[in-house]
C-alpha cells in the first residue's frame, strides 16, 4: 500500500502493551468472501447462455425469414405510419392533459367536475372501445356543426369527409392519452413547493409567467419520467389502430401474416426488434431530458454514458496500477 | 459596505406604510383582531411577538398574500388588493394586485429561491418578467445588487449549491430588484445556522441605514435593538404595546410584553 510512511504510527498507541495493534493498523482491512453470491452469478450466467443459444439455433424462429422482412418497404410504411399516430397522439395528449389537470386544480367547481368526470370516463373506458366508437362515430353524426346548444349553428362540415382513418386513430388515441397525461401533470404540479408559488406571487409576476417559467419547469422533473411511461405505453397502444383499419407496423406484419402463414413467427419478431428500438430511443431521450431539467435541483448532475465510461477507466487504470506496485 | 448602500443602489423612496384596522380569521380562530399601524417611510420597524401571535400573517397581509376579511393595507396611500367603491371595499383583479407587489419587497425565512434558475436569473427575472427592465440591463442591476450582498462571485450557481446564509443574501438582492418602497423580513435568520445569522443581519443592517422602510419579524432581540426605530409587540392578534426599543424592550409596560422577553432573552 502506499500509505505515506509514519502514518500508521502516528495513529497507532505507541505504549508497549499496545504493540500487536501496529501491525493490525498497517494493513487495510480484508473484503469479506460471498460466495453465494458468485454461484449465483454462475447460474444466471449459464440460463441467459441457453436462452441466447435457443434464440440462434432454433429453426422455428426462421432469423433467414426475418432478414427478409426487416426493412420491407410495407413494413417500413407501416412503421411510419406508427411513429405519426405515436407523435400527433403524444402531443395531443400531452396538451390536453396540461388544460385537464389545470382545469382539476382551478378554483371553478364546474371546471374541477368537468374534468375529473372526463378523466374518469375515459380511464374506465378500454382504448379499443374508443376507437372502435370513433371509428362508427360518423355513421352516428352524419355533419359537425359550431353553434350554440338548442340554439342557431354558425357553420358546420361533413364528418364523413373530415374523419379519415388516421384521424380517427389520432383522436381516439389523444383522447385516452389526455386522460393519463392530465393526472401526470396534477401530480408535477402538486409537488412543486407552495413556497415557489408565494415567492413568485410574492415577486408580482404575472400569472402566465409564474406558471410557465417558474411552476411547470420545476413540476417537469416530476412529470418527465411518469410521462415517458405513458408515451411508451402509447407506441404500443397504437397497434390497436389496426382495428380501425389503419395499416401501422403490428397492422402491416398482421396484414403480411395472413398472406404467407409460414412467416408469423418472423414477422412478430421484426415487430418486437422494431418495439424494441423506438422504446430504446425514448428511453436514450428521456435520460438527457432529464438531466437538462435537474439542473438547481441537485448539487451536480448526473453523469452522461460516456463520462461514466470514461471515469470507470480511469478509476481501472489507478487500481490496475496500484495492485501492480503491491 | 463601500461608498454606495445598498438601499441607495437600488433606487429606493421609501414607502409609509398603514394598517388599517385589519381582522383576519380562519373559521372561527381570529389571528388578527383589529391591528392598526403607521410605518413612517424610512423608518424600521421590528414586530416581536410570541409563536402564534400573528405577527407572520400581519406581514403578509401588507403584500396581500393573506386577504384580511375586515381592514386593509395602504401604500403611500393608495389600498392593496382593495379598492374603494363608494361606502365599500371591493377585491382588486388578480393582475393589478400583483403590479401593486412588486412596489413592495418580501423576504422569507425559507428562502423561496428558484432552485431551477442560476443565482442571477433569480435576482433579474422579476424586473424582466414585469416588463420594468431589458434582460441586459436586469442582469446588469442584479450582477451590482448581488456585488453589494458579497456575492458577486456566485452569479452562475444554482440556489441548492449555496450556504443558508448565502441564499438569503440572494433572496434579498432579489426583493431588492424591484426597487420596493418597502421590504418585509418574515423571520429572515430563523432557518439558517447560528454562525451564519450574523453575515445576513449584516445586509438588512446595511438596508436599514440606507433609509429604506423596513418590517421584521425576527427573534433576534438583540439585534432589534441594535436597529429598530420602532418595537412592535403582538399577542393574540392585537399590539399590546409599541414604542422605541429603549420603551419596550428595556422598560415594557405591560406584563405580557414583560412575560414574552423574560423567556426570549
Amino acid at each position: 500500500m502506499s500509505e505515506p510512511p509514519g502514518a500508521t504510527a502516528t495513529l497507532a498507541p505507541t505504549s508497549a502493551a499496545d504493540e500487536p495493534s501496529k501491525t493490525l493498523t498497517a494493513q487495510r482491512v480484508l473484503p469479506l468472501r460471498r460466495p453465494g453470491r458468485w454461484i449465483a452469478t454462475a447460474v444466471v450466467l449459464v440460463l441467459v447462455a441457453q436462452f441466447v443459444h435457443g434464440l440462434v439455433t432454433n429453426p422455428f424462429y426462421q432469423w433467414d425469414r426475418w432478414g427478409y422482412w426487416f426493412l420491407r418497404p410495407t413494413i417500413l410504411d407501416g412503421l411510419v405510419i406508427t411513429l405519426e399516430v405515436t407523435a400527433y397522439s403524444a402531443v395531443l395528449g400531452l396538451l390536453g392533459g396540461i388544460l385537464l389537470a389545470l382545469a382539476r386544480l382551478s378554483r371553478s367547481p364546474v371546471l374541477r367536475a368537468v374534468s375529473w368526470t372526463y378523466i374518469w370516463a375515459l380511464r374506465s373506458v378500454p382504448l379499443i372501445v374508443v376507437l372502435i366508437f370513433l371509428y362508427n362515430f360518423s355513421a352516428l353524426y352524419k355533419t359537425l356543426s359550431v353553434g350554440i346548444p338548442f340554439g342557431p349553428s354558425f357553420f358546420s362540415f361533413d364528418e364523413s369527409r373530415l374523419a379519415t382513418d388516421m384521424v380517427v386513430a389520432v383522436v381516439g388515441l389523444s383522447l385516452n392519452e389526455a386522460a393519463y397525461a392530465a393526472e401526470v401533470v396534477r401530480g408535477g404540479i402538486l409537488s412543486v413547493d407552495q413556497g415557489q408559488h408565494e415567492a413568485a406571487a410574492a415577486l408580482g409576476l404575472p400569472k402566465s409567467y409564474q406558471f410557465r417559467k417558474i411552476v411547470f419547469p420545476q413540476a417537469l422533473r416530476s412529470i418527465i419520467p411518469n410521462y415517458v411511461n405513458q408515451l411508451i405505453g402509447l407506441i404500443k397502444g397504437t397497434s390497436l389502430v389496426f382495428y380501425v383499419s389503419l395499416l401501422d407496423l403490428f397492422g402491416s406484419a398482421q396484414t403480411m401474416g395472413s398472406t404467407y402463414p409460414g412467416d408469423i413467427v418472423p414477422l412478430l419478431l421484426v415487430v418486437t426488434v422494431w418495439y424494441l428500438i423506438l422504446t430504446s430511443v425514448v428511453s436514450v431521450i428521456q435520460f438527457y431530458v432529464e438531466r437538462h431539467y435537474a439542473r438547481g435541483a441537485t448539487r451536480s448532475l448526473p453523469p452522461t454514458p460516456l463520462q461514466k465510461l470514461r471515469t470507470g477507466l480511469t478509476d481501472l487504470r489507478a487500481r490496475i496500477r496500484r495492485e501492480a506496485a503491491v | 459596505m463601500t461608498a454606495k448602500t445598498l438601499g441607495a443602489l437600488a433606487d429606493v423612496e421609501a414607502a409609509t406604510v398603514e394598517v388599517h384596522d385589519v381582522h383576519k380569521w380562519y373559521g372561527t380562530h381570529r389571528v388578527l383582531d383589529g391591528v392598526d399601524l403607521t410605518v413612517r417611510p424610512g423608518e424600521v420597524t421590528v414586530i416581536l411577538g410570541p409563536s402564534g401571535s400573528g405577527k407572520s400573517t400581519l406581514l403578509r397581509v401588507i403584500n396581500h398574500l393573506e386577504k384580511p376579511e375586515i381592514g386593509y393595507v395602504s401604500i403611500n396611500g393608495e389600498p392593496i388588493g382593495v379598492k374603494r367603491q363608494g361606502e365599500r371595499l371591493k377585491e382588486l383583479s388578480e393582475r393589478a394586485i400583483l403590479t401593486q407587489r412588486g412596489r413592495i419587497g418580501f423576504v422569507f425565512q425559507n428562502f423561496n429561491l428558484f432552485p431551477h434558475l442560476t443565482v442571477l436569473d433569480n435576482v433579474a427575472a422579476a424586473p424582466v418578467a414585469t416588463g420594468r427592465l431589458g434582460r441586459t440591463e436586469a442582469q446588469e442591476l442584479a450582477r451590482e445588487l448581488l456585488g453589494r450582498v458579497g456575492l458577486a462571485d456566485k452569479t452562475a450557481a444554482y440556489p441548492r449549491q449555496l450556504s443558508g446564509g448565502q441564499q438569503q443574501r440572494v433572496a434579498i438582492a432579489r426583493a431588492l430588484a424591484l426597487r420596493p418602497g418597502v421590504i418585509l423580513f418574515d423571520e429572515p435568520t430563523s432557518a439558517l445556522d447560528p454562525e451564519l445569522v450574523g453575515e445576513v443581519l449584516a445586509v438588512i443592517k446595511d438596508l436599514a441605514t440606507s433609509g429604506t422602510t423596513l418590517v421584521i419579524v425576527t427573534h433576534e432581540i438583540g439585534f432589534a435593538r441594535e436597529i429598530a426605530d420602532r418595537v412592535v409587540f403582538i399577542d393574540g392578534g392585537r399590539i399590546v404595546e409599541q414604542g422605541p426599543p429603549s420603551e419596550v424592550l428595556d422598560n415594557p409596560r405591560h406584563e405580557r410584553t414583560r412575560d414574552f422577553l423574560s423567556k426570549v432573552l
